[in-house]
Parts: structure tokens; sequence; C-alpha cells
């Protein structure tokens, strides 16, 4: 009885005064505000700083190496208690999202093929330029949705990803992740957007979706500052597009979308057929 | 030295302690999901596998052995290896935060887990020698990096699976680790000690 509590307890006061003495001699010293910067951090590791997580951003920023307004998922308020934390000012920087330029679903668009293969957009990139016609349309297998952190894109029955707007902090995980760059970053305050991504000519546009942008320059004509046409696609200027939303009734292709208000156009296939093959 | 390698293999594969024994399957479970990491969580076990048996070999017989001591094996064996891994990690993290890095984020997560308590356990149990020891606890790690290492591929293949939904996340990895067990039975037989 005796023996047993003395060895125990021995083993416990060396095991005690062993770590006593370690805590002390091994003490590693660190930035006092580089623990207060990452417990400002949102903590999700996401990379969209440079940095490989959060703990080492909040070094960089701790060391001087990088601004503390680089973490979107943050945003705003992050970048000010970075700021607080360090005694500085910061710039604002408008936030943005990232808005899918596709809205080609199974029902609208056509398929090249009927692939059956791994559910990874990569993978079936990679045989024969992907199942869809237009070379630039969303393929909805969700590489995407698995790369978001932030559980912010969804997809539709209709295999096609959709962004949740208020979840999306821009960290540009998804862009990343899709192989046909069918996703692009907008500043949060513009919600009129092209959503179209083929840049093949009219004719063939129309061949495989009933939604694509066949180049007319409609838009552009009804509101010339907010759009330009790059090799027969439209795209919002996003630097003067406080108009942009007069052209979206005059698209014919119905392509240009307010993606907040919903209702300022009818919805596109709500009552035309699936085409063909 | 013949016998030395019997103990290897007997604990790499036909023991393997997370497929044969079923020690360990919560870090088995949990820390699998990417093969980068598993073998991280691999290698932080083979360290602290091979120091926990070197101590708690001279516990049991310098300590309690000789004090008629042996019921307080398991918890004078908890009691040492917790404290000898903290003591390492701060050890480690002041020496090289390069291995702290990759190593130390992992060793909090074993103190006291019961694989590493079952290698100190079975050295007393099969009275191996000190040499003897240190082999079987350093053939348990590899054992366990091993079926860590398997799983992870597997798991990272899964993910790209078209899995049905009632069997996605924890249910096809439950699977997937039982016929990766089935699998390692087949090598029930290999040595016979």
């Amino acid at each position: 009885m005796l023996a047993a509590v003395a060895c125990l307890g021995g083993i416990g006061l060396v095991a005690a005064t062993a770590l006593g003495i370690a805590a002390k001699k091994f003490a590693v010293e660190v930035d006092p505000r580089e623990a207060a910067i990452l417990a400002a951090l949102p903590g999700v590791n996401c990379g969209a700083c440079g940095e490989p997580g959060c703990s080492g951003y909040a070094r960089a920023v701790a060391e001087g190496r990088l601004a503390p307004n680089l973490c979107p998922p943050g945003g705003q308020q992050t970048a000010e208690a970075l700021a607080d934390i360090l005694g500085i000012k910061i710039k604002v920087k408008e936030p943005a999202v990232a808005v899918v330029i596709c809205q080609g679903g199974d029902n609208l668009a056509r398929q090249k093929y009927h692939y059956l293969g791994l559910e990874d957009c990569n993978a079936a990139q990679k045989l024969a330029g992907g199942p869809k016609s237009c070379p630039g349309g969303c393929l909805g297998l969700g590489s995407c949705v698995r790369a978001c952190l932030f559980g912010a894109i969804t997809m539709t029955p209709e295999h096609l990803a959709v962004i949740d707007r208020d979840k999306c902090t821009g960290c540009e995980q998804c862009l990343k992740a899709c192989p046909r760059q069918v996703m692009i970053m907008a500043p949060k305050t513009v919600t009129t957007h092209v959503l179209c991504n083929s840049h093949d000519k009219g004719a063939e546009v129309r061949k495989y979706c009933q939604v694509g942008c066949i180049g007319c320059n409609i838009c552009k004509k009804t509101v010339p500052e907010a759009y330009t046409i790059d090799n027969l696609l439209a795209r919002v200027n996003y630097a003067q597009a406080d108009n942009a939303a007069l052209a979206i009734a005059k698209c014919p292709m119905k392509c240009i979308r307010d993606l907040v208000d919903n209702n300022s156009a009818e919805k596109p296939g709500s009552d035309e057929t699936v085409p063909a093959g | 030295m013949v016998s030395l390698i019997l103990i290897l293999v007997s604990a790499v594969f036909v023991n393997n302690f997370v497929l044969a024994r079923f020690l360990g399957i919560c870090p088995f479970l949990g820390v699998s999901k990417k093969v980068e990491t598993s073998i991280g969580m691999g290698m932080a076990v083979i360290f602290v596998m091979a120091v926990a048996s070197v101590v708690t070999w001279f516990i049991q017989y310098f300590i309690l052995a000789p004090f008629n001591l042996d019921y307080l094996q398991t918890i004078a064996f908890i009691l040492v290896i917790a404290s000898l891994v903290q003591l390492v990690e701060m050890i480690v993290q002041k020496a090289s935060p390069v291995l702290y890095q990759s190593l130390g984020i992992f060793l909090p997560l074993i103190t006291t887990n019961c694989a590493v308590l079952g290698v100190a356990v079975l050295n007393i149990q099969n009275s191996y020698s000190f040499i003897e020891s240190l082999v079987f606890a350093i053939g348990a790690g590899i054992g366990f990096t091993l079926a860590m290492v398997l799983f992870a591929g597997l798991r990272e293949r899964i993910d790209l699976c078209p899995v049905p939904d009632a069997f996605r996340g924890t249910a096809i990895a439950l699977i997937t680790a039982g016929l990766l067990s089935l699998a390692f039975m087949g090598f029930a037989g290999l040595v016979k000690i």
C-alpha cells in the first residue's frame, strides 16, 4: 500500500518537476501581437491571402511582411481589428463575390455525350473537353462545391452551380477549382451580369444553348458605357455598371440577369422545351 | 536476429495494430482524410511508440517489478507516457521549429492513445527483452502508418466517387476500413512466433 503510493507519487513528482523545468527552459518567445492577430482572424485556413493558413498570415502581419487587409473571408471587420492591434490605419477594400457566368443547365444546354466517370469537373474536362457542347459552360459536377470552405455554392437539379452571395467571402478557391473558368470575381455592389462564357459565333451558340450570348451588340447599343464586347461575348464593365440593368429586357437570349432581383425578367426555360439530342 | 525480423514483420503485417488488433481506431478514422496528414501522423506515432516503449520498459523492470506493483502498470504507464510526450513536444518546439510544424501538431493527439499504451503493455505481456521491445514498437508504428496511408489513399478516391447518399461520409469510411481489415487478415499465418 505504502510502496504503491510512494511509487506512483514519486513518478508523478519527477514528471511534474521535469515538465515544470522544461516549460521554463524551453519556452519559445512569441510576438504577443501574433496570438492576438490569430484570434482575430476567421481561422478557416483558406489561403486566399497567399500564406498557407491563418497562423502563417498572422505571423506575416505581425512581422510587417503583409498588409492587414488581405483576408477576404474576414472582410472589412477583420481588417479593422487587425489594424487596431497593429495601431495603423488601412484603406477600405471593396468586397467582391464570385459569379457563375453560365445558366445553361441540363434543360437548356446540350450535352456532347453522356458522362459516367468520376464526379469531378477536372476529370470530366480531360475527357474530350467535357460532356457539355459549349466549351465554356458549367459542367455541374460540383468541384467548386467541394472547394468552397463556406458552403456558399450549391448545385441545382439541372447541374448548375449557384453562389449564395451572402455566404461568399471572395476567397477565390472556386476559381482555382474550376477547369473552365466559368466563375469570375465581381464587385458585390454590381448585381447585373452577363451570364455566358462562350466566345463562339452566334449561330453556333444557338445550336447548343438556349441562353447563350450571341454577340449581337444590342446591350452595348442600349447602354454603351456599361458593356464591352470581347470576342463575340458581352461583359458588364464593372467600373461603370450603374445603368447596366436597362439592357436586361433587351437581350434577345435572356442571358443578362440581375442576380439579386430575379423578377426583373421572366425565368429562362420556363416555357421552352429541352433541345433535341 | 531472425527473431527480431519476425517480430518486426509480425507487428507490421500479421498483427497490424489498427487492422488486426483494432487499436488506435480514433486517429485512424479522424486524421485519414488526406495522405499528407496521415503520413505526418504516422511518423509521430512511430516516434512516440519507440520512446514510450523504452521508458515503460525501464519503469516496469526497475520500479514496478522489484516492488511487486505490477497491478499499477496501466496507470503508471499512462502517467509516464503523457508527461514524456509533453516534454518531447516542448523540446522539439524549441530545438527545431521545422520539425515541430510537421510533427508537433500531432503529438498532443496521441499522448494517451490506446495504440501507444497497447505497445507498452504488450511488450511486458510478451516478456520481450529491451531490444525486442524497441523493434516491436517501431514495427507497430510502421504498421499503423501503413494502414493510415492506405486508408487515406482510398478515402481520397472515394471522395470523388458517386457514393449513394445514405453511405456518404463516415458510413462508407467504416465499410472501407472493414474491407481493408479483411485484406490484412490474409497475412495471418505468415509468421508463427
